[in-house]
């Protein structure tokens, strides 16, 4: 599978990544090459094959419906490269 | 030439948990800004989900009083997309085996029946909110909300009129607060809804252009939306002009839908199961006990107010609208009130209180058990339906019972016949012109004898003895 | 330079033949001593690592692993304390909370030295993705000490600590730790909480420890393992006492052969140590069976699909929003992408476009669920290999070391460095590297054993057998070209 330099921006826009022309021309070839090599995979027979996602068989994990102490607001807000007060801040959110 | 319209709305309920579905962070609504959260519900680097239990057994029950199917295997997937108010990064929702497939609601449609078919419920995370700052250039974000338990309840494309929308969305509120499952206060964010439209000649099978409407904070508005939309894309049809695809969002102010005009980037969610999460298998036993556990849904009950109470089906269905309303009618009603009686009191003085005031019926000042006295105390003759009336708000403002407020005002009815008769043959001797004009036919003249009557016990006489005792006189 | 076994050191602590704050001391004067070369450590947090040993000095001996000092790998949260993954973008991140693994070990009272170096969000296998620094092989400072674990497994190979924390998502403790000529475990998954460490790819993610001793290991290991409830995927399962199980050999046990590895490229002095140790382990008793696992040569090719495809969504975070390090941008989608393209190195951002791609719509039928149909088969080889056997047997790596820069712009070439380490993680299986010889470069060579779901019991015991039955003690490292 030829992976394009136009593929190569598409993917990186949905991945919120800036390349520069030089990186996509790098990236493109080196894409094709490792999804080419992961093609091999096409050559298995896997009709009714489950899907594995989890290497454990266990299913019904919970918590109970029950408080636990969270962060005090100071504390998480610190974490944040801006924020006022009361709110992380981030550059105005466009309306959509 | 005419149009059908066609709607499919995509409803979002907030579930009734203590704690958010991932961690431990409260769901209380309204608390200060970034105040009920932590490293789980932020997305910090390395935490990881854990599943309550509780949301899981609310999302069960609504689809099952859906009447969905339950895919009692279900699992959780990750829907990938950017937007400050989503920590992660991606939502946990659920794709390809959501909780509950095919179900169906109905609704009363001009006296008909009519089902609206759902399409799926699923489980996932609220996002947080942002809000603008001051400046204009900067978002503010509050994440109290990230990570509240929802389920969105897709419909199929059934809703052809927006009253039809709003009467699905009355059902779906009703369904769910029965089983309390969610406050569904629109006002505060807890039942969202999202409606897609379109229209096509009469007749035809296919789907015309379709938009998307969003940011209706209330019933009526999703009704006026929807309204406006039928119009505004009636009228581009009617001019030869095509509907475009889009998100539109309702303007309150104007009563009138925009278009977002957001650059319309093609979504690419990436959906794929999350790995933080095992499956969640809903075994036979456990979907019995829901199945059992749940409570007599508003169309049942409604039925069983028309058949076993008598009452006619604008009563049942009024009553049965809330189900805070409708326990406290049968509450009325066993206490020994008469069915209809009751109705007419809960549907009239009560709930005419209640909206008044701005109180819901579990606040009410009066109790069912007081307002069965109340009417025990007309049955009985005691006061007339005139001076209940009066009775009732000074219950509601005093919250005494009837019999005390009765007393305290003089108001028992004189029934006694012993009492009434001396009184009765005074007002006739006095009155003889009265009794001639009402044997001449005067209807009126009754009134005036009746009238003296009342006034001559100040009001307590039962108008209807009096009315038989001087009839009994003077000939009828 | 003198090394010591967290056994050797908790011996001579309990005899009182010495005090915390002298091994902690003596471990930061080897860092002091090392580390400008070496490079294993990204923090070290010496100042309140003496307080807490002055502290443990007055105190009776208590915690498993009182006084004992060790370091944790950079991806692993600690409260309070920097954790950056070895990336720009949580260059100054202080996590708020502490990882269950961090906790736990606190509760043993060791004492944490500090943070170790790693590839970039743990993606790489010679540590050389570091946003930060490079690490150096103590046995020759010219090639990698592996990765993505890297700077833990130089940091006990060289005798800095005596064990350290690490993460293994296709062989990033196993395949440095043989590299470095240290023991490596990667527990059962779901035997260690993940709670706290940095997700590289969610499912195939597991902590273990680097040790000097495979009795070390099981020790470590003890102390971290059981379940959290705050890890979905962390298994109620019963912890068996580890180091008690270690005696009693091999005798009975049958070890399983791979047949075919011919095919990927594996380095005659590996083939030929490999094959020494299992003609140990058969004098000791156990014997040999020939097993098939007929899709390991897929391994590599379902794993750079489901790890990237998991990593391109576990790394949707970095936004510079919440935490982190943020870059300037006139709108949000600017700030996004400036943030992630500043903060990401080349191979995160190679791993984030793969497994953006293998999940986008028209693709994910053909690459990511076909992938994980692969991991169904390729767990069900195991299911039928350990019908024949109790323990596989394998290289942890095809070769030795490589030099600093070899395969740094050969993506390809360095992933498929991993194939003997990926099947174990994509099973969800225990497995283990243990020294098992030197090349004639002086470059140490790892033995790897895989065991049945849950039976890291097992595993131990034939590792611990072979390291008592080997008949020769690893050389001490170099420091030096």
């Amino acid at each position: 599978m030829k992976i394009s330099e136009e593929t190569v921006r598409h993917v990186a826009a949905l991945a919120r990544l800036s390349l520069s022309d030089e990186e996509v021309a790098h990236l493109a070839p080196q894409l094709s090459e490792i999804i080419g090599y992961a093609e091999q995979l096409q050559q298995l027979n896997l009709d009714d094959v489950a899907p594995t996602s989890h290497s454990l068989a266990r299913t019904n994990v919970f918590r109970e419906d029950e408080p636990w102490p969270g962060l005090a607001r100071d504390v998480a807000l610190a974490c944040a490269p801006d924020s006022t007060d009361e709110y992380v801040r981030v550059p105005a959110v466009l309306e959509g | 030439m005419g149009y059908e319209t066609v709607i499919g709305l995509e409803v979002h309920v907030e579930l009734k948990t203590k704690t958010k579905i991932f961690c431990g962070c409260s769901t209380n609504f309204g608390d200060p800004p970034n105040t009920n959260v932590c490293p789980v519900c932020l997305g910090h680097p390395g935490t990881l989900p854990v599943l309550n239990r509780q949301a899981v057994e609310l999302a069960l029950k609504a689809a099952t009083a859906l009447n969905c199917q339950i895919n009692q295997d279900c699992k959780f997937d990750r829907k990938n997309y950017f937007y400050p108010d989503l920590p992660k990064g991606y939502q946990i929702s659920q794709y390809d085996q959501p909780i509950g497939e095919h179900g169906y609601v109905e609704i009363e449609v001009d006296g008909r029946r009519k089902r609206i078919g759902i399409t799926r419920v699923h489980l996932e995370e609220d996002a947080g909110k942002s809000m603008h700052g001051e400046d204009g250039r900067h978002s503010l974000i509050d994440y109290n909300r990230t990570g509240v338990p929802l389920i969105e309840i897709v419909s199929e494309p059934d809703i052809r009129s927006p009253e039809e929308a709003r009467l699905y969305l009355e059902a779906i509120k009703s369904i769910m607060q029965y089983c309390d499952i969610s406050d569904c206060r629109m006002e505060e964010g807890s039942l969202r809804c999202d409606a897609n439209i379109s229209l096509r000649p009469e007749g035809s099978t296919e789907f015309g252009e379709k938009t998307e409407l969003k940011n209706m904070n209330s019933f009526r508005n999703v009704q006026r939306g929807l309204e406006f939309e039928v119009q505004r894309q009636t009228q581009l049809l009617e001019q030869g002009q095509a509907v475009t695809q889009e998100t539109r969002r309702f303007d309150e102010a104007t009563q009138t839908t925009v278009s977002m005009r957001s650059k319309e980037e093609a979504h690419d969610y990436r959906y794929f199961p999350e790995p933080d999460l095992l499956f969640v298998h809903i075994d036979d036993a456990w979907l019995d006990r829901v199945r059992a556990e749940l409570p007599e849904l508003p169309a049942q009950r409604r039925a069983r107010f028309e058949q076993e109470l008598g009452l006619p089906a604008y009563d049942a269905g009024v009553l049965t609208a809330e189900r805070a309303v409708a326990d406290y009618y049968e509450s009325v009603v066993a206490a020994g009130s008469d069915a209809k009686t009751a109705s007419n009191w809960v549907m009239g003085d009560l709930l005419g209180y209640l909206n008044a005031q701005g109180l819901t019926v579990e606040a009410s000042p009066v109790r069912p058990e007081q307002l069965a006295g109340l009417i025990a105390q007309v049955d009985k003759g005691t006061i007339s339906i005139k001076q209940a009336r009066d009775v009732f708000k000074l219950m509601c403002e005093s919250g005494k019972d009837a019999e005390v407020i009765i007393k305290e005002q003089g108001m028992e009815q004189i029934s006694d016949e012993a009492v009434l008769v001396p009184i009765v043959e005074e007002v006739i001797a006095n009155n003889p012109k009265s009794v001639e004009d009402y044997r001449a036919g005067k209807q009126k003249a009754l009134g005036a004898l009746v009238g003296q009557t009342m006034k001559a016990t100040k009001g307590k006489a039962n108008p209807a003895v009096v009315n038989k005792l001087i009839l009994e006189r003077i000939g009828g | 330079m003198s090394v010591h076994t967290v056994k050797e050191i908790l011996a001579s602590l309990r005899r009182k033949e010495s005090k915390p704050s002298e091994w902690t001391e003596t471990a930061l004067r080897m860092i002091e001593q090392h580390d400008p070369t070496i490079g294993a450590f990204l923090t070290v947090d010496g100042e309140r690592a003496l307080e807490r040993a002055r502290r443990l000095d007055g105190e009776a001996f208590d915690g498993a692993l009182f006084g004992v000092p060790y370091a944790l790998k950079d991806n692993i949260c600690t409260r309070n304390l920097k954790t950056t993954a070895a990336s720009r973008i949580l260059e100054s991140y202080i996590p708020p909370y502490d990882a269950t693994v961090a906790q736990r070990l606190a509760a043993t009272q060791g004492v944490l030295l500090g943070k170790t170096n790693l590839d970039e969000f743990a993606m790489g296998s010679s540590t050389e993705n570091s946003a930060f620094q490079l690490t150096r092989n103590p046995y020759d400072v010219k090639r990698v000490p592996g990765g993505s674990s890297g700077g833990s497994a130089a940091a006990v190979a060289a005798g800095m600590v005596p064990f350290a924390l690490g993460s293994d998502t296709g062989g990033s403790i196993r395949q440095p730790a043989s590299f470095c000529g240290v023991v490596g475990l990667k527990p059962t998954y779901g035997r260690v909480s993940r709670y706290g460490l940095i997700a590289f790819a969610s499912s195939l993610d597991q902590i273990g420890p680097f040790t000097r001793s495979v009795e070390d290991a099981a020790f470590v290991l003890q102390a971290i393992s059981g379940h959290d409830e705050r890890d979905s995927t962390s298994a109620p399962q019963d912890v068996p006492d580890f180091v008690r199980g270690l005696e009693g050999g091999v005798k009975g046990l049958r070890i399983g052969l791979v047949t075919g590895l011919d095919e990927h490229g594996v380095d005659a002095e590996v083939q030929a140590a490999v094959g020494k140790a299992v003609q140990t382990l058969q004098d000791a008793g156990a014997e040999v069976v020939e097993v098939h696992l007929p899709h390991l040569r897929y391994a590599v090719a379902t794993y750079y699909l489901i790890a990237p495809a998991e990593a391109s969504s576990n790394l949707a975070r970095y936004d510079g929003v919440r935490y982190g390090r943020r870059a300037a941008g006139q709108s949000l989608a600017e700030m996004y992408e400036n943030t992630r393209s500043e903060g990401f190195g080349m191979e995160v951002k190679r791993r984030i476009m793969i497994g953006t791609y293998a999940l986008s719509s028209g693709y994910y039928d053909a690459y990511y669920r076909r992938a994980q149909q692969v991991r169904t088969r390729i767990r069900e080889d195991f299911e039928q290999a350990f019908k024949r056997c109790d323990v596989i047997v394998m290289p942890t790596t095809p070769t030795t070391a490589f030099p600093l820069g070899e395969k740094v712009d050969n993506p390809l070439q360095m992933y498929l460095n991993d194939i003997f380490t990926i099947p174990a993680n994509l099973a969800g299986l225990p497995a283990l590297s243990v020294p098992c010889g030197v090349s004639s470069e002086g470059l140490p060579i790892g033995l790897q054993l895989l065991a049945h779901w849950w039976d890291e019991a097992t595993l131990l015991r034939v590792g611990h057998t072979y390291e008592q039955a080997r008949g020769f003690a690893m050389p001490l490292p170099r420091m030096g070209a």
